[in-house]
């Protein structure tokens, strides 16, 4: 065989394989939104899951990925901010900024159900949360802080540095520098790495099958009131996502049309994750617009 | 006199004001950071203080975790072997690795070397979706598609539930991993080098097999160890279709566990303080600590990279 | 212009809201919230007389979560029927349910298994039993095994691997597959333990599933496959076994004449009072027993006519 046939033949397998794994998003997608949508209707949405018989809807385990993903990143994006802020702008290129580099890489890498086993250990268990909402978002916190830190990082360190100089010229303090200056130009990448980092939060199932529990209580969706159990909003409720409902259906359950609640329950978790998807590059897009009031460049 | 005496008043409170405002955001910033610290200490102390029960409290021994073969945690004479776990859990994210690596290059120089531009443009977001794709729905898709199909492809001589499914459904879940690694390390290549290459008069081929590919190589494997290490931590889609049988995997047919499967299966019904419970965090542990062997591997790689 | 300055003014605003929320986060991550569950606010209101006595609380039953639904269900009719009360279900496995009560951060443990099986003795003594239901299961096979009985040394034979063919016990050439069940689950110890009378280890080639719905389809649709299932599962899509002749009915669990079967437990640190007891109370009343119990496929403790304990000795 010569070079010509071996690059031709090279080149032939590339795009064989370039062309299946597009085939295989293809596929994927085709597959769960044609199974899935036609179990997706207002009641599939919005009513109560069943525990034994067939019908049963995910609308409070849709609430509850909302919700919880609200919380999460209530605890997060402060953190990952400050985090990602100290390691832009404060950290010098010594010892101590290795190492804290080293644990934002290690944390990030640590299995999530290592993660949700944390959480039952130290929240569930030893603080008395319980399962309930609270543990699982912390843990999901504990989780998506590491890819806050990194994405506030890496769009500090995007912002040219002649902005930064600008405001030392104008006599500003560092702080003044990072909240008026940097962060406003960064927002645009922060605010599209967040969205994307939700989408991941709002998959996740692992660390929180032993934090925010396999069960919803009976909801009251006219109590608004925080403390009330049977509130929505409780905190201190134990709460099913729709990713941990997927699971528990195909693994656990009883309900004889699993198959479907689960294609539907899948088709949902998609489209939101698809949502997430564009919303991060639309809003992007959007507030660079407004801030620069400018094109976009990348 | 006056003017200058008022002007350095100013000057002083705005040293007053500006220090204030560098404290408020140096304290936030380093509470944040020290939030990181105490959670990951906090993570190691508390998984490996309950995962060394097993062995300092109730009397298994390390030896018969880590290498023993018979796992029967109820049976009266209790038995402790996790190797077949261990084992499965190397076994089925090395398979993925196996499957995933190649695919997930060529899918990079696909992006890079063959369409440079548009292969991004398409190959970008359909890379995207898949990593966000959540776990448990690859996992249904494994359940409701795959075991079927490799059940019947053996004609219905076995389940399809094993380690085959296992690795394939782990094998699409990392492929996203490795390509934007191996996309992000094939872009920082420097365009001399290739141009040279061509120049000598070799294929593209050549060109990506003798220059591309060796000089990339620790950033490649890179990827591939974290595929490999995103595979060993993921839980529920394995939990779905590996069948969950305790027994060294043997074949791709046969019905295995992994390390997380197990865990994700008994944890809740065994009680808190049991031996029965405590072993189990004694293998959340060793998948804590299998972290922290791939973190080291990467960061060997990463300094090969640097010569 | 103007839209930019607004912009400003709510980025700051949104920069100091980051920095109290970070504050306040490290904080106080340590101390818990108003923790609204544990701990039963139980008034002990007149237990004597708990027809039409009013009582108020809040109840936390954790554990199995074969038997969740059908508490959450009840628990959502007693709830109506008494408003001061709240009653709230969590699922999470029997071993959680019993450590939760005995640690007393949960009012009721849910089991499916005597708590002599999960906890230590002096653990388990503390405990007191509520058996609130009955769930019997049966052994089901594939519809093409030719098999509709067997002995319980030929189920063993079967589940121990020491037969590897249906044609060694009776049925036709087929190769054995087995469905088994997670090693720390209640109806896996059910079955060894009635069906069996030993534990046994897996057969190499078995797989297990804790999902019945699962284990239902996967022996609907594998040749040679067995698996056992609770009989409110059991419809024409497999075959349910008859065990030492005795066919798979609510009336031979009833009488005692078919073994498999287990009590659905709900266990109290010491005795109930208040709201726990009155819930409890409630459980075995008729219009629970009857309705709520037979409905989600259980058989109502009342209508058995033997009773078991711990060790599975049983008398009439």
């Amino acid at each position: 065989m010569n070079a010509k046939t071996a690059d031709k033949l090279a080149t032939g397998v590339i795009i064989f394989f370039a062309v299946l794994i597009v085939a295989i998003l293809g596929g994927l997608l085709g597959f769960i939104l044609i199974r899935g949508i036609s179990h997706i209707d207002w009641h599939f949405l919005t009513s109560p899951s069943q525990n034994f018989k067939a019908g049963g809807g995910i609308g409070p385990q849709l609430f509850n990925s909302l919700f919880l993903l609200v919380l999460t990143m209530i605890i997060t994006v402060p953190l990952g901010l400050g985090g990602g802020i100290y390691m832009a702008e404060y950290a010098k290129e010594n010892k101590l900024t290795g190492f804290i580099r080293l644990v934002v890489e290690v944390l990030s890498s640590f299995p999530s159900i290592v993660v949700g086993l944390f959480g039952l250990l130290l929240f569930v268990n030893t603080f008395g949360f319980g399962y309930s909402l609270l543990s699982g978002a912390i843990a999901l916190a504990i989780f998506n802080l590491p890819l806050m830190v990194r994405i506030t990082e890496q769009a500090f360190r995007a912002v040219p540095r002649e902005q930064k100089e600008a405001g030392l010229a104008l006599g500003l303090s560092k702080w003044k520098i990072i909240t008026s200056i940097l962060l406003p130009v960064a927002l645009p990448s922060l605010i599209t790495g967040t969205i994307l980092a939700a989408g991941r939060v709002f998959g996740e199932a692992a660390a929180l099958l032993f934090t925010s529990g396999m069960t919803t209580p009976p909801l009251d969706f006219t109590d608004w009131n925080p403390l009330h159990a049977r509130s929505p909003i409780n905190p201190m409720r134990s709460a099913e996502t729709l990713a941990v409902h997927i699971w528990k259906v195909n693994s656990e359950a009883r309900i004889p049309d699993a198959r479907d609640v689960s294609a539907g329950a899948s088709a949902v978790l998609v489209i939101m994750v698809l949502v997430f998807n564009l919303a991060a590059r639309w809003f992007g897009r959007f507030v660079y617009r407004k801030i620069t009031a400018s094109k976009q460049i990348n | 006199m006056e003017n200058t005496k008022a002007a350095a008043g100013k000057k002083k409170r705005g040293f007053a004001r500006h220090h204030r405002e560098d404290l408020i955001g140096k304290i936030y910033t380093y509470v944040c950071v020290l939030m990181l610290i105490v959670v990951i200490v906090a993570i190691v102390y508390f998984v490996a203080s309950k995962g060394l029960t097993t062995f300092f409290r109730d009397g298994v021994s390390p030896i018969e975790f880590l290498f023993g073969t018979h796992w029967s945690p109820d049976a009266d004479t209790a038995a402790f072997g996790a190797l077949p776990f261990i084992a499965g859990s190397f076994v089925v994210s090395l398979l993925a690795a196996l499957v995933a690596g190649p695919l997930s290059i060529c899918a990079a120089l696909f992006m890079t070397e063959i369409v440079p531009g548009k292969g991004k443009r398409i190959l970008q977001p359909v890379i995207e979706l898949l990593s966000g794709i959540p776990s448990v729905v690859y996992g249904f898709i494994g359940l409701t598609v795959l075991v079927p199909f490799i059940s019947a492809l053996t004609g219905g001589n076995s389940l399809g539930y094993g380690v085959g499914a296992g690795a394939l459904v782990l094998s699409v879940m990392i492929l996203p991993t490795i390509t934007s690694i191996a996309a992000d390390a094939l872009a920082s290549l420097p365009r001399g080098l290739r141009e040279a290459s061509y120049a000598l008069g070799a294929t593209r081929w050549q060109t990506i097999y003798r220059v591309i590919l060796p000089t990339l190589a620790p950033s490649l494997w890179t990827g591939v160890i974290l595929g490999i290490a995103r595979a060993f931590g993921e839980a529920l889609a394995v939990q779905m279709v590996i069948g969950n049988a305790p027994f060294l995997p043997n074949s791709l047919l046969t019905s295995a566990s992994t390390l997380t499967s197990v865990i994700t299966l008994n944890m809740t019904n065994t009680s808190t303080g049991s031996v029965q419970n405590n072993v189990l965090w004694s293998m959340a542990l060793m998948l804590l600590f299998m972290t922290f062997v791939f973190i080291i591997i990467v960061r060997l790689l990463q300094r090969r990279n640097k010569l | 212009m103007k839209s930019k300055k607004t912009l400003f003014g709510t980025l700051t605003l949104s920069a100091m809201l980051a920095l109290t929320a970070c504050g306040g986060n490290s904080g106080s991550t340590a101390a818990p919230a108003t923790e609204p569950t544990t701990g039963s606010t139980a008034t002990p209101a007149a237990n004597e007389q708990p027809a039409d006595a009013t009582v108020s609380g809040e109840i936390l039953a954790v554990g199995s979560t074969a038997l969740q639904p059908l508490v959450d269900q009840v628990g959502q009719k007693f709830m109506t029927e008494n408003a001061e009360v709240t009653v709230q279900v969590q699922g999470g496995g029997s071993g959680t349910g019993l450590t939760q009560v005995s640690e007393g951060a949960a009012n009721i443990g849910n089991s499916d298994v005597f708590a002599e099986e999960k906890l230590e003795a002096d653990k388990a003594a503390e405990l007191v039993d509520h058996q609130v239901a009955v769930v019997a299961m049966a052994t089901v096979v594939n519809k093409d095994t030719g098999v509709t009985n067997l002995t319980k040394q030929q189920l063993l034979d079967v589940f121990s691997g020491k037969v590897t063919n249906w044609k060694d016990v009776g049925g036709a050439d087929q190769k054995i597959t087995i469905v088994n069940r997670p090693s720390s689950s209640g109806t896996r110890a059910t079955f060894e333990k009635y069906a069996l009378g030993e534990k046994v280890e897996n057969v190499a080639g078995s797989i297990e599933q804790d999902s019945s719905g699962t284990v239902k389809q996967i022996v609907a649709d594998t040749k040679g496959a067995v698996g056992y299932l609770a009989f409110s599962y059991l419809d024409d899509t497999v075959t349910a076994l008859s065990y030492d002749g005795v066919e798979p009915t609510e009336e031979n669990v009833q009488s005692g004449d078919y073994p498999i079967w287990a009590y659905e437990h709900m266990y109290t640190k010491g005795e109930p009072d208040g709201a726990t007891k009155a819930f409890l109370d409630y459980f075995m009343t008729e219009e629970v027993q009857n309705a709520d119990v037979t409905e989600l496929g259980y058989i109502p403790v009342s209508s058995m006519k033997v009773t078991r304990d711990a060790e599975g000795k049983v008398s009439k």
